[in-house]
């Protein structure tokens, strides 16, 4: 089952160094142990677009569709058997990219 | 048989079998949501059946198959609807099979899960009255103050998250269990208190079904963790909490302070019980954590035949104890009850009195203060505080005596 692991930040300055290399160790780890799949970090909100073309005239919106004080700064999207192993892995997630994270099931067949 | 001696056999197989059918149907088909629905519909054609059949010889095993049959029924209707969703119908326990502990009891992976710290701490304890003690949600409902459509969503959308985010059916791994079990713990601790010091102003101010369920379901956590300290020391303190109980509330619906309780009416059996639990965790050399603090020091009060033999530098020397495990200032603030005993209503007072910034708006410590006022004769000071401890309480029987105590300042 995979799992959604979004970072969640309330700035737009980047990881420190510091942090940078406990997130690449971290990652290492996640890849040995099979539970990687992807992971990014993203650039800050202000540089988002929105596009609305439901109904096939797309309306183009600069900016996030939300403004909020915290926003999704990165993620990662890991497998794991279960909640508990996803939890675990997003407490030392948390921890080594020092920031706040929401863990999210993603839809399987 | 009867059609009392059935109905009483009804009754007690929902009382120990319950938690027992909804777990191994549970275990069998991974969906709780599917286990509580066969597990009713079971108990449900045993009021239907029973009195006509006569009591099966093993209720248990009656019901466990009657709802395994109710689930299977489900499951088939729902497949022939969508066929696609039949994989998702096959349990999904890939764990590989593991060894049967001392601890391996389905009843304990329920109540687990129900517990689980990724939900949030009312749902917690609403689904484990649900899966674990059986109560239905209407009961729950009322228990809580909240409407029972409100409760209803609260219950099934535990179970949605359960079964979408995969919360796993079972019990924690030995480094996570400390910390698991002390949620399981906390759950039991606020059903309990619920009961002994309801909130609301419709409400009975004790309502004796919830603190019996919170023993009920302790006892069991006790029978299948038999030695752990923090069980034996909860299930103690409730127990010496419960068999005051009977003193507590006043025939004029006041609530009695410990010092002015009729201790004749206490529960001598409970007392034992309980006395005999802390003797045990004493004996144990282990230190003692939160629970087993707690009980100690009720086994203090409960030992004193009368409110003036009350050992208050043992109490005061359990809660320093307390203290340094907890620094919190709901405990700082019991203790504080104690040193006044103890040194007196001066000292007591300065030391609450630097309390007030976390506890403004909790009851007890204005309710407290009151008092600790009323004894230096500070009868202003004294009604201001007695005001507010009333305009923050919920509890009817407690506004009761508060109300009086005010009262009678001169």
């Amino acid at each position: 089952m995979q799992y959604l692991v979004s970072v969640i930040y309330d700035r737009t300055d980047l990881a420190t160094p510091a942090e940078m290399a406990a997130v690449d160790a971290f990652n290492e780890r996640l890849q040995a142990e099979g539970h990687w799949v992807f992971a990014a970090g993203l650039a800050a909100p202000d540089t988002a677009t929105v596009i609305d073309n439901r109904n096939g005239e797309a309306l183009v919106t600069d900016g996030p569709f939300l403004e909020s004080k915290e926003f999704l700064a990165g993620f990662w999207i890991i497998e794991a058997p279960d909640l508990d192993v996803a939890l675990r892995l997003a407490t030392e997630g948390s921890k080594h990219c020092n920031r706040k994270v929401e863990v999210r099931p993603i839809l399987s067949e | 048989m009867s059609a009392i001696d059935v109905q009483e056999a009804i009754t007690r197989a929902h009382r120990e079998e319950w938690a027992r059918v909804v777990a191994a149907l549970t275990k069998r088909f991974g969906d709780l949501d599917v286990a509580e629905e066969a597990a009713a519909e079971a108990f449900a054609t045993a009021v239907a059946r029973w009195p006509a059949d006569g009591v099966p010889p093993n209720p248990g095993g009656w019901l466990t198959t009657t709802a395994t049959h109710k689930a299977i029924d489900r499951l088939r209707r729902e497949n022939k609807r969508h066929d696609k969703q039949k994989e998702a119908l096959l349990v999904h326990d890939d764990d590989p099979p593991e060894p049967a502990g001392p601890i391996d009891d389905e009843r304990l992976r329920l109540i687990f899960t129900c517990c689980h710290p990724a939900l949030a701490p009312r749902t917690r304890v609403a689904l484990t009255l649900r899966m674990v003690g059986g109560l239905t949600v209407p009961e729950i409902a009322r228990a809580f103050l909240v409407r029972e459509t409100t409760m209803g969503q609260r219950i099934t959308r535990a179970k949605a998250k359960i079964k979408a985010a995969r919360i796993p059916y079972r019990v924690p791994s030995a480094e996570d269990l400390p910390t698991r079990l002390s949620g399981v713990l906390a759950v039991l601790f606020l059903v309990f208190n619920e009961g002994y010091l309801a909130t609301g102003p419709d409400t009975d101010p004790v309502r004796p079904a919830l603190t019996a369920e919170a023993i009920r379901l302790t006892r069991l956590i006790r029978t299948l963790l038999p030695d752990d300290g923090e069980v034996a020391g909860l299930l103690a303190l409730m127990l010496l909490t419960e068999a005051r109980r009977p003193a507590r509330v006043s025939s004029t619906g006041e609530l009695v302070t410990l010092s002015e309780q009729d201790r004749g009416s206490w529960d001598a059996s409970l007392i034992a019980e309980g006395h005999r639990l802390v003797r045990e965790r004493l004996a144990s050399g282990a230190a003692p954590g939160r629970y087993q603090i707690l009980a100690a020091i009720n086994a203090v009060h409960t030992s004193a035949r009368d409110a003036r033999d009350t050992d208050w530098s043992q109490v005061v020397a359990l809660y320093d104890q307390l203290v340094r495990l907890d620094p919190s200032p709901v405990i700082a603030l019991n203790r504080a009850i104690a040193v006044a005993e103890l040194d007196g209503p001066e000292v007591a007072l300065a030391t609450i009195d630097r309390l007030n910034d976390e506890l403004a708006e909790y009851h007890a410590y204005h309710a407290t203060r009151a008092d600790l006022l009323r004894r230096l004769g500070r009868t202003q000071d004294s009604r201001a505080a007695y005001d507010k401890a009333i305009t923050l309480s919920g509890n009817t029987a407690e506004t009761a005596y508060l109300t009086r105590r005010r009262n009678q300042l001169n």
